[in-house]
């Protein structure tokens, strides 16, 4: 069946849209990751233009997170608190990121500069996160207690010291508020709501426990990804309801089916299969950048937005 | 059926006519509809191109030679064509050109191959072929090789099935009347098409006829893009909340299935 985007102005098939919408959706419950960094690529993949692509992925990011959050909402594995402070630094990293991305637009260099980003952040993130699950695999196999990582370090001095129960931290609000400026930018740029780089943040840089990370992640990708939508509709005028509305039918009840087997798979298999799936991407994205283009040609709008 | 019937009637007339000393031909077309509705299951629509050619005498052997060109074209747009070069091992947009004009929409269709039936200079002033069709303006010599870029954007447009010919496509029946069908593709841009029909002898144009096909999204497609362009506040608060709802529906309809 064919549908007609009116934003897009092309006309695609509306069961590849769903399906692809699912396929993503059952990631995004497992890993606690909004799924854009493997949608977007995919629907330029499928002719989108680009700039559409970015801004209505992260609309249906609000819906495949809200429908997670309320699923882990219901086990109690979200810190609200953590994810309040991290959706502030969100939402000055998104207003950053939709002007950044606005300005690449008219340079005709956004596809270009969205590609390196990617490349870059799975790069390190996705290696980073396969070599720490691949060590930790080994010790539970050779059946040695991992012991829980207390650094303290300059971090600790910082002002503006809170208590997050749920992550059983006494931190500063200083670091998961920069994290979540950098993310917030890092999601307007490119289409994503920003687990890919958060889940890893918290875990690593935080020191939070994974069964609450993925619940948090997800609770500040609504916040942010709303955002980021509502400044792309009226400032770029990019997003299509439509689209929106057949990637998220299927990404919500493929969000649902994930966040149940995500419980069942333990913290370091979850990391290491997820580091696995960011390399694969950034390889491919890696391998398009320096590969010879068939088309060296490409048609841009010349209305100078 | 019945206004082809009519058309095939009033050119026998016409044909049939006095005989007095030749007045030039002249062409006479219609279009099977003059507006094409964008709806939500919009999968391409065809346009039925048909008439006659009206002359003070009857059709003979002289009128083997005459030749048909139709060509509709979409509303042209502005456009940047970019070019890739390698830069520090990969591959980034370097040179670039701005179109002027460059037809949302190109399609041909001709009763002989165009080189054979159509002369270069009546290509030129009127803009026949899709290479005419193209303006690159002004912004040419700022690249090492601009023709380059118009046979790119021809070739990506081609590619795209936005851009095409149909040699051969139009019938002309016993030197008078002619038809023809052209696909309009799904990925149809909003705006005005001209439809364009050629009446061509030895290779010129003798008489040419233009009328307008109005391209429009209708129902919830104009209502969409309408709120999006006018409202873009509204529009983005209502995508978030349709996210929301679907989130949530997806949420607690699965919560039923677990019970």
């Amino acid at each position: 069946m064919q549908i007609y985007l009116p934003i897009a102005e092309m006309s695609v098939n509306a069961f590849l849209l769903l399906g692809l919408g699912g396929a993503v959706g059952v990631l995004s419950g497992m890993f606690g990751v909004g799924g854009g960094f493997l949608m977007t690529p995919l629907l330029i993949f499928i002719g989108i233009p680009p700039a559409v692509a970015v801004a209505t992925e992260a609309n249906q990011i609000v819906a495949s997170s809200f429908s997670g959050v309320l699923a882990h909402l219901r086990r109690k594995t979200v810190d609200i608190k953590m994810g309040l402070v991290l959706t502030a630094g969100g939402a000055t990293g998104s207003v950053i990121g939709v002007q950044i991305f606005k300005a690449l637009r008219e340079l005709g260099q956004v596809e270009l500069l969205v590609s390196l980003c990617y490349v870059v952040f799975l790069g390190v993130v996705g290696g980073l996160m396969f070599i720490e699950s691949l060590n930790a695999i080994r010790k539970v196999k050779a059946g040695v207690t991992v012991p829980k990582r207390r650094h303290h370090s300059w971090v600790h001095g910082l002002p503006f010291k809170m208590r997050f129960r749920q992550s059983k931290l006494y931190i500063s609000a200083i670091p998961p508020y920069l994290i979540g400026v950098a993310v917030g930018i890092l999601a307007a740029i490119m289409g994503v709501g920003g687990g890919f780089i958060m889940v890893p943040a918290m875990i690593y840089l935080l020191g939070m426990p994974t069964a609450v990370v993925v619940g948090t992640s997800l609770f500040q990708i609504i916040f942010v990804t709303g955002l980021t939508t509502v400044l792309h509709a009226t400032q770029n005028q990019t997003v299509d309801a439509m689209l929106a509305l057949l990637l998220l039918l299927g990404g919500v009840i493929g969000a649902q089916i994930g966040a149940r087997i995500g419980v069942r798979i333990r913290g370091e298999q979850l990391r290491i299969l997820l580091a696995i799936m960011v390399l694969a991407v950034c390889f491919k994205l890696g391998y398009d950048l320096v590969a010879t283009p068939s088309e060296l040609f490409s048609i841009g709008d010349g209305a100078g937005h | 059926m019945i206004r082809i019937l009519a058309f095939l009637g009033a050119a026998l007339t016409m044909a049939t006519g006095g005989a007095q000393a030749s007045t030039p031909e002249r062409i006479i077309a219609s279009l099977s509809q003059k507006s094409v509705g964008i709806t939500t299951d919009f999968d391409g629509s065809q346009i039925f191109v048909f008439g006659a050619i009206e002359r003070d005498r009857l059709a003979d052997e002289r009128d083997e030679e005459l030749d048909v060109i139709i060509a509709i074209t979409g509303p042209d747009q502005r456009v940047i064509l970019r070019k890739k070069d390698r830069r520090f091992g990969i591959w980034v947009n370097a040179e670039s050109v701005e179109i002027d004009a460059a037809p949302s929409f190109y399609a041909v269709a001709s009763s002989g191959p165009l080189q054979g039936i159509l002369s270069e200079t009546s290509d030129l002033r009127h803009r026949i072929t899709i290479d005419k069709a193209i303006r690159l303006v002004g912004e040419a010599g700022k690249v090492a090789n601009p023709g380059e870029f118009s046979e790119a954007i021809v070739r990506i447009r081609r590619d795209k099935g936005i851009y095409f010919e149909d040699i051969g496509g139009v019938e002309i029946i016993s030197g008078t009347l002619f038809q023809t069908t052209v696909d309009l593709p799904a990925n149809l841009v909003e705006g005005d098409y001209q439809a364009k029909v050629f009446l061509l002898r030895g290779g010129r144009v003798v008489d040419d006829f233009a009328t307008k096909i109005e391209v429009r999204k209708v129902g919830l497609e104009r209502w969409l893009y309408n709120l999006a362009h006018e409202h873009s506040l509204l529009y983005g608060l209502f995508s978030i909340f349709v996210a929301l709802l679907a989130g949530w529906g997806a949420s607690e309809v699965f919560r039923q299935l677990r019970r």
